[in-house]
Formats: structure tokens, sequence, C-alpha cells
């Protein structure tokens, strides 16, 4: 049987997300929580969380996270981590044995910053300059995978129940103003680590629920611009999208969701002179962006969420406030199992995002 | 005795019970196949000169008559089938280049008949288009790199001018010449009514078709027939010709008889006159010079209207794509080998060029190594012949679909590829007056609204199977298709897998 990038696996999924707007931390045990809830949306082959702000004591470097197939691999992987970058520390992501959870790679978390004449001879900005390190280590490196990236954030995944991987991974141990969570429910089995969600790059992670029926017009889109999508995820593919489009296109979250959830025709017609002028350029030059089919995803960054439903919202996705705290989940109980009463709870319409933005940071 | 067989192509047959002697055939048959002898009164034929046009036969009134292909055979043999030798025979006798209309007959692959679409089912929902919005729109043109905002999230960049159509179908370049202005006058009133484009052809524009100008497609060929700064700024889009499917490397000519009043104006030659189109552009013998033709239109329209190249689907097509985007081209046309055409030598026509399918995915992936198929659209055509084509061109990477042959067929054409005579019983590859006006106006344009309205309904039926509520998330987006029968090569070129994988 392939392996996850030989092949494209569908999945349906459960999706949940945290934030805290005042940038307070609270540890892992709330999302656990939740995504347990609906433990019946997935179905043991691949959970995952993404956790920002839980690295204040290393804040300005960049967190590898990546897993090993052998020593073999992390040999080669890390010399090649060695002449890339300077290594402030490096240690195993720390572990604890679960029932259920087995068969799990070496797994190594490193800090670390590029090296400046490196970074100087080629000329690129540093977060560009290590978007393609990871992608020479996940395309190139056999047995070696990075799976998270950024700075002060992290992502936790593997193969099995989502709740069954917070907990080997100690996640009660971390604190973190954003979490978000994915239980994965593919038709197929890849049972590769790598494979799981969230999908991350640099800053940015991404949950998803749905299988979106653009994938191969958005794959062959972001290749263009160099994005190698090796595991040929929906996830994937939606997080070089937002890559391609707020960091290298330099645009806001607003123009990201009128691009990936476009206004129909129709509705652009009932428009203003000056935004169906706008929104024909977005669909003229972005039309290679626009996810179509089912899914609802949550984009976390450095600083909030985005969550996002499809045009026609063929996906669950539902969202609740109280106090400082934003939560959005598949299932308003996901949410309610963690705050009984929460000051107000609805559900976005198709294309209609939330943004929730922690004051202070961007 | 003859040297050659003197046996007829066809047999007409006449059930004499039917008959009533009304001479209706007689009077519609332009090649004069049948007459009534008035000594044994009774309707006779001339099956020599007949072209199974059908128009006889449909206009019968009390359907006495069949046309069928001659039974009579050589000796049976693989190499010498009977048309290779017959083609020897007229060309023993008459010492010319064969000549044929309308496309490619030979049986190469049709690789639109060797690829599948997908659907939907269990992982994501199927769209249904009665209930849900479905979009067919498409914007041609050239795209920037990306777009730029302000704080408000006000649009700064300035967008290049792009054409929109409501189905991704344009009706394919025919002269006003090659055909006629009835026809002319259907294509134009639907391409307007359906807010798609039709083409001009290189026949220039006659004054009372400017009134269809935004829906209008002006071309410029290397005759340059009918070109003006007036008729350059009647369109909304240029297109500048460089090839044709059906012949791809050599020119065009309409012989002098059906250069009358009308055509001689739109074109701006002599009545009477051959027109004859050079095979290359004598100012375009290199890529840079085609630049310099396509900022000199650019110019003469002020940037107001995009520029289109078509070239005919030839072995290094993404080559060859790749130089028209970066010499300015807002637009690449390809043809394939199995386009239409009013008259084409039958050895460049069922010989030279390649299947629009391959030359399709070919370019498109060439494009997209390059980074810059983005930056144009690419249209294709060269016997689109269905909706089902269409979206499988689109999901190989087409922005949008050129139809003309399909067109013709709609509006009465039987496919008997003898446009090159002038003698078109349907009225449609004519210029002779008693011809033309069989072509109705107002029901041909009825019939391409028809048509294409048709074909609207069943690519949402489609898209919405694949889980698609956008035509642009098909485009290019090849996991939708599958080969079936095919090759290994096949589906590499086509960048598609096969059925079951």
């Amino acid at each position: 049987m392939k392996k996850e990038g030989e092949i494209r696996i569908p999945s349906g999924c459960a999706i949940s997300g945290i934030l805290n707007k005042n940038g307070e931390r609270i540890n892992g045990e709330d999302i656990i929580t939740s995504i347990e809830l609906m433990r019946d949306r997935s179905n043991g082959l691949g959970g995952g969380f993404a956790a920002y702000g839980i690295y204040p004591q290393y804040e300005d470097l960049y967190a590898l996270h990546i897993f090993y197939d052998d020593l073999v691999s992390k040999a080669s992987t890390e010399d090649f981590l060695n002449r890339h970058f300077e290594i402030e520390t490096a240690g195993k992501i720390p572990t604890r044995k679960k029932k259920g959870i087995d068969g799990e790679p070496l797994i190594w978390r490193y800090f670390v910053l590029p090296r400046r004449f490196k970074l100087h001879e080629s000329e690129l900005k540093e977060s560009e300059y290590v978007a393609r390190c990871v992608f020479r280590i996940n395309g190139h490196y056999e047995g070696a995978y990075v799976f998270s990236s950024g700075k002060n954030m992290g992502a936790f995944k593997g193969v099995g129940y989502p709740e069954d991987i917070g907990r080997f991974f100690m996640l009660e141990t971390y604190e973190a103003y954003l979490w978000t969570s994915h239980g994965r429910f593919p038709t197929n089995t890849p049972g590769w680590w790598g494979g799981a969600h969230p999908f991350t790059l640099l800053n940015w992670s991404v949950v998803h629920n749905g299988e979106i029926s653009s994938y191969d017009a958005n794959r062959r889109f972001v290749e263009m611009y160099g994005y190698d999508c090796t595991l040929q995820t929906d996830t994937e593919v939606i997080t070089y999208i937002f890559d391609l489009l707020l960091r290298k296109h330099k645009l806001g979250l607003k123009q990201a969701v009128e691009i990936m959830a476009t206004p129909f025709w129709r509705e652009i017609a009932l428009m203003s002179e000056e935004d169906q002028k706008k929104f024909e350029a977005i669909r003229a030059v972005y039309s290679s962006a626009l996810i179509n089919g089912p899914f609802s995803i949550i984009l976390g960054f450095e600083g909030g969420m985005l969550a996002l439903n499809d045009r026609i919202k063929l996906r669950p996705l539902v969202a609740a406030e109280k106090g400082d705290t934003l939560y959005v989940a598949s299932e308003e109980a996901a949410i309610r199992v963690i705050c009984s009463e929460p000051e107000r709870v609805w559900s976005p319409r198709g294309g209609e995002p939330i943004i929730g933005l922690v004051e202070g940071r961007r | 005795m003859s040297l050659q067989l003197g046996w007829p192509d066809y047999m007409v047959i006449r059930d004499e019970n039917r008959c009533i002697k009304c001479e209706v055939c007689a009077k519609q048959c332009a090649n004069e196949v049948h007459k009534l002898d008035s000594d044994y009164d009774k309707m006779m034929a001339d099956e020599s000169k007949c072209v199974n046009c059908h128009r006889c036969v449909a206009l019968c009134p009390t359907r006495a008559l069949k046309i069928k292909v001659n039974d009579l055979e050589f000796k049976p043999n693989a190499n010498w089938t009977g048309s290779a030798i017959k083609e020897i025979y007229k060309q023993a006798s008459s010492g010319g280049v064969l000549l044929s209309g309308m496309g490619n007959t030979k049986p190469y692959p049709v690789y639109w008949d060797k690829m599948l679409i997908n659907a939907s089912q269990v992982t994501n929902p199927s769209i249904d288009p009665l209930r849900e919005p479905m979009e067919t729109s498409v914007l041609l043109g050239r795209k920037p790199e990306k777009l730029e905002f302000d704080k408000d999230g006000k649009l700064k960049t300035k967008m290049p001018p792009q054409v929109k159509l409501d189905v991704p179908v344009m009706f394919s370049a025919m002269s006003f010449g090659s055909i006629s202005k009835n026809a002319h006058e259907a294509l134009a009133r639907a391409a307007t009514d359906l807010n798609i484009m039709y083409n001009t052809g290189e026949g220039g524009l006659a004054k009372e078709f400017y009134q269809y100008g935004p829906n209008t497609i002006v071309q410029i060929a290397s005759g340059r027939f009918g070109v003006h700064p007036e008729y350059l700024n009647a369109g909304a889009m240029l297109e500048i010709k460089i090839g044709q499917g059906a012949k791809p490397g050599i020119g065009g000519h309409l012989p002098g008889e059906k250069v009358g009043e009308a055509v001689s104006k739109a074109r701006m030659i002599p009545r009477g006159s051959d027109a004859i189109s050079p095979a290359p552009h004598h100012d375009i013998y290199s890529i840079e010079d085609l630049r310099q033709l396509i900022y000199s239109l650019k110019e003469a329209t002020n940037y107001t209207k995009p520029v289109s190249v078509k070239i005919a689907a030839v072995h290094n097509s993404p080559a060859i794509a790749s130089g028209i985007a970066r010499a300015g081209a807002d637009i690449i046309a390809i043809d394939g080998f199995r386009g239409g055409t009013g008259a084409a030598p039958s050895r460049v026509r069922d010989n030279v060029g390649i299947p629009i399918e391959l030359a399709l995915a070919a370019v498109d992936q060439r494009l997209r190594e390059e980074s810059i198929r983005n930056d144009v659209s690419l249209v294709v055509g060269g016997s689109i012949r269905n909706s089902a084509d269409i979206v499988k061109a689109i999901a190989l990477g087409a922005d949008a679909c050129y139809i003309a042959s399909s067109a013709l067929i709609a509006v009465g054409c039987h496919m008997c590829q003898n446009c090159y005579t002038g003698k078109c019983n349907w009225g449609i590859a004519t210029q002779r007056d008693d011809l033309v006006k069989r072509l109705n106006p107002d029901i041909a344009y009825e019939r391409l609204m028809n048509l294409i309205t048709a074909w609207k309904h069943e690519i949402e039926e489609l898209l919405g199977g694949m889980g698609i509520n956008a035509i642009e998330s098909l485009r290019g987006n090849r996991l939708m298709l599958r080969g079936i029968g095919l090759n290994q090569k096949e589906l590499d070129i086509l960048g598609i897998q096969h059925a079951g994988e």
C-alpha cells in the first residue's frame, strides 16, 4: 500500500480551536477534552494539535519538530541542520507511554537560527530561507520529516485518536494562548505520523475538515511558486495558499478570505462598482486559489486564528465566545463540554470568516 | 475504356413508388445531381456530382430519397485502400493538389474519448446545480502576478483588460467569405446574447456587424484582409492568426468566385480577385517580430483590449507557447489537427499537426514549469464536439474552448466536406445569393443559443457531480480525469492516471 505523499488520501475530520484574546496562556487539557468529545468523527488514524506561545524562553528561535524513521535519517538530517542553522538546543520531545499509541518514530525538537553567513549568501529573507530548508529536508531526506517550523509555537501529531496523541505528548505541561486540534477519519490507512494534522509551515498551522474538490487546481497553482506538495493533502495545499497570499503577496487576512472563499458572481453583481472591479480582479488573478468543495478550516498564526467554511457551507463549523476566549469547533457540543455557558454561540455562514486576534500582537 | 474507375462515391436511391416528380430535389441541389427526364417522365440522378450533403433527402416531401455510400469495392487490400487508389486516379488525371473541406477524417486516436471524468461519492458531496449556485464564467486576459490593496482593502493594482464569458466557449474564426453573411450574422447575434465571443476570421468585418463589437474578436491574419484602425477597435479582443489546426504551416486561399460585392468591401480587395493569405506573416519571421506586432496592435487599441495569438498544434507547441506568452500575448489559442477549415490540401489536413488534447496538456504543463501559466489565458479548439470535451479540456488546463464545426453543424452543416466548392446547399459555406437565403439567420441564431445553453446545463451537471461550483476550480484539475486504454507515455503526456489507479 502506498504511503501518504505517494497517493492522495481523502479524509473527514473533527476540528476545534481555543483562543485567548488577551494572550493569557492555558494548558492543553481543555483542547484535549474538546476534541475527545468528537471521537466518532475520527477513526484512530490521525490526531494532532498546534499550540502558540508555548516556548517563551526561545521566542526568537525557530522550533523545528522532526520525525525520524531511524538513526540513519537522523544523522544525515542533522548534518544538514548543522550546515544551515545555529542550533541553540536540541532534544527529544518528551512523551509518555499511552495505550493505543505505538509505532511512533523518533521525535526530536531543535531550537535554531539560520547560520548568518549562509543566510547572507542565499540573499533570502530569513523566513524564506527557513521554509526552503524545510522543503529540502521533507523532499530529499528519506525518513526525515519536519512537521513544525515556527517560532514560539509547535505542532504535536501522530497516528491515533487525538486525545491519546495529546496525552502521549503530555500537552497538559504546555501553556498556550491559542490551541487548535484535529481528529482524522482518513478513508485509507496510511499509518504514517507525518500525514496527521495539523499541517504547518513557519508560523502557519492549518487544521481542516473536508475534502476539497479543487485540490489539483490548487496544487498545480502553488507549485508554480516553489511549493512542493509532497503530502498530497488538502491541508498542505491550503497552508501553502495562505503562505503565498499572506507572506509572499503580503495580503491581509480579509483579502485571503475574499480569494479562498470568493463571493459568487451573482453576489458580486449586487455590489458597488468599485467592489465589482475589485472582485473581478480577484477572480481573474487568484481563480486558482479558490478552495472549492466542502471544508471547514482553522488557520493558526502568531497572534490569532482564522476559521472559515466553504462558500456553501458543506461542513459544520460553530463558534462561541465567553469573556476573552473565542471557541470554534466542528460541533457545538465540543465547545460546551469545556465552556458550559458561553455568552454567544453562532454558526458562521459559508465563506464568512471568524477572525480572532490577540490584543497587542498583530 | 476509361483508365480509371468511373464509378461515383455515392448512390442515390430513389423509391419510384414514392417519388411524385415534384422536382424539389432538382431545385435544391446546387451540384445538379437530380434532373427530370421529360422523355421518360422520370427523375434521374447524375451521382458523380453528389457530395452526400443530405439536402435532397431532408427536403423530399415524400421521403423517397436515400443516399448511400457506393458499395462497389476494389479488391480488398489493407495497404492499397479504395481511397488511396482513387486519390491517385484523381491526381493522375488532374495534376493538382487534392483539396478537402472541414477537419481531419483519418482514424487517429481521439483522446477526449479515452478520458473519463470523476464524480463525488460519500467523502465529499456532489452539488445539485438546480438548487445551488453553479458558476461557469471565465475571464480571459493577462493577469498580473499578484494584487495589491490599500489599508482599507481597496484595490490598488490596475488590471489589464479582461474579457468575461458566461460559458467557457467561443465561436472560432470563420471569415465572412468562407461562410455566408447569414451564418456570420447568426454567430454574432448568438455570441452577443450568450455573452460569449465570436471571431471574424481573416475576412475583415462588414459595417453592419460593428454593432456586435463587445462580443467580437477581430482577427489579423497574414493576408491582412480588411485590417484598418476602425476594424481593430471594433471588437473587444484581437487575435493574430499564425496558424490553423487543419492546415499548419500553410496559408489560405479564397477563390475569386466567392469574392462578391460584400466580401470585396469587407476584405478591401477587388471583386472577383483571389484572396491569398501567405503561409507566414511577412512581418513575422521570428518571435521578436511577433512581439512587435502584438505591441503595435496594443498601441493601436490603446491597451484596452486583450491580444490573442492563435497557433496550430504542432510538435514543439510548448516552446512556442512559452515564447508567445513572453512576447506579450494575453491569450494563447491552440488549434488541434482535427479542426475544421473551408479548404485545405488533403495531405496537409490529414498528416500535419498533432491532437489538441496532447498539445494542450503539454503546453499547460510547460507554462506551469516556467511559472507563467497564470499570466496568460489558454484557449483550445480543433474538434470540440460536446460539453464533455469542454469539461475534459478545462480539466487538462484550458481556460476556454473554441468551437466552429460544432456551431456549423448546429445551423445545418451535414459534414459533406465540400465547403471549398462554394456550393453549400445548406447556405453556410457559400456566397451564392440563392443558396445563402436558405439559411434563415433567425432560426440559425436560435439553434446556436439552444446548443450553448444545453451545453451550459451539461457542464453544470458535470461540475456539480465533481463537487465543484466554479469552473475555475476545474481548470488544470487533472485529478478529475482518468485515462482508459492509454499507454503510460500517453498518460504521462496528458498528466493523468489510468482508470482504476
